[in-house]
């Protein structure tokens, strides 16, 4: 797993690549939570990330509340194959706001 | 889907296994391809639960070689097999969940003992399980206080709380009703897709063998009929699989000599 972070106006992006596993969750889970910390909304970049687990799935729940606390946003961008099924298979679809690709969230 | 280019995640290579002096599993040969669901299908004492065990090295078979991600299971370190096992998850078939610990204490023991997880995360990834096996707010529950599906769908919460790469799973669909054990299907069916699970099933149930499985392997008395698909099992002519299939109550023949040998011998 690798993941940079970029710029997209107010948001923070961060970029997810490979897989997410349980071997390296805690290092997205202290990623996201220090960009929400500094009061920065967050877009997480899906599009090249190939497996994604259940702990990191619990990290990006723990990032929503922690983000829904501050009014801060957080959206999944591009999410496709196994981990936008993982998604479905936890209905978490249904609570993360998703869309397509960085750039649909506006700036 | 299983890729066939692949090498199997799991080789079976000519086993025998015993009860006594009872011969169970009579030169089995299986190899289970990465990302497949495997079926092994067989009536009552025919052997299939034996081979489960066998594959989980729980039972040492008496010849042959077994090997899981190309580790000999049988020659194996007790390291070794400890690694091996984080990466495999096991449902029994009542659950087998500890009588003494609540529901959310039982799903969440492997991820205490084998992680460094917080139990903010665990408690969230215990919850999500719970959620996709439609058990939310049973958490606090003891297992005394479940139904026998609810057990089952428990002991399914935990067998893959780790997100194991091969799930194995005995009868998930039997003392179920119908409803349940097609969800449960359906259930086996995504998580083989989401978390691209090599997925091992004992049952005798046909329905739900057909609905979820790349290969079935039928077994009689110990010997492998076939190993096919659904449409090679369906068209399959050989008369145990008829059978099976059909329901047709078995007209076993047995060895005379070898019975009453079994119902006189002395106690060793």
């Amino acid at each position: 797993m690798a993941f940079d972070c970029s710029d997209h106006g107010q948001y923070k992006v961060l970029h997810l690549t490979g897989e997410v596993d349980l071997s390296n969750s805690s290092v997205v889970k202290k990623s996201l939570l220090k960009i929400l910390e500094e009061g920065r909304s967050v877009i997480v970049d899906f599009s090249a990330l190939t497996y994604i687990d259940s702990s990191g799935m619990a990290t990006l729940v723990e990032g929503l509340n922690f983000a829904n606390s501050r009014d801060l946003n957080l959206y999944i961008a591009g999410a496709v194959g196994a981990p936008l099924q993982v998604l479905e298979l936890t209905r978490l679809n249904q609570v993360f706001n998703m869309v397509d690709a960085v750039e649909a969230v506006q700036e | 889907m299983a890729n066939d280019s692949e090498s199997p995640l799991i080789q079976v290579n000519g086993i025998d296994s015993f009860y006594g002096e009872r011969h169970i599993l009579k030169n089995v040969n299986l190899a289970i391809q990465p990302g497949e669901i495997l079926v092994i299908m067989g009536s009552s004492g025919s052997g299939k639960s034996t081979l489960l065990k066998n594959i989980l090295g729980l039972l040492k078979p008496a010849t042959g070689q077994i090997e899981i991600k190309g580790l000999d299971i049988c020659q194996a370190s007790k390291h070794e097999l400890t690694e091996l096992r984080k990466s495999m998850g096991v449902a029994f078939q009542g659950g087998a969940l500890l009588s003494s610990l609540s529901v959310g204490d039982n799903i969440k023991l492997p991820l205490r003992h084998h992680t460094n997880l917080d139990e903010k995360t665990i408690s969230i990834m215990t919850r999500l399980k719970l959620e996709m096996m439609n058990l939310a707010g049973f958490e606090d529950l003891m297992p005394s206080e479940l139904s026998g599906g609810m057990l089952k769908r428990a002991g399914l919460a935990r067998a893959v709380i780790m997100d194991p790469k091969l799930l194995f799973f005995d009868e998930p669909s039997a003392g179920l009703d119908p409803v349940t054990s097609a969800e449960l299907d359906e259930l086996i069916l995504k998580l083989r897709e989401a978390m691209n699970m090599t997925i091992v099933v004992v049952t005798h149930e046909l329905e739900s063998a057909f609905k979820i499985a790349d290969r079935i392997t039928i077994l009689f008395d110990g010997e492998i009929v076939i190993t096919g698909t659904v449409e090679e099992i369906k068209s399959c002519q050989d008369e145990r699989v008829v059978n099976l299939i059909n329901r047709t109550p078995r007209d076993e023949r047995i060895d005379a000599q070898q019975y009453l040998q079994r119902l006189t011998r002395e106690n060793q």
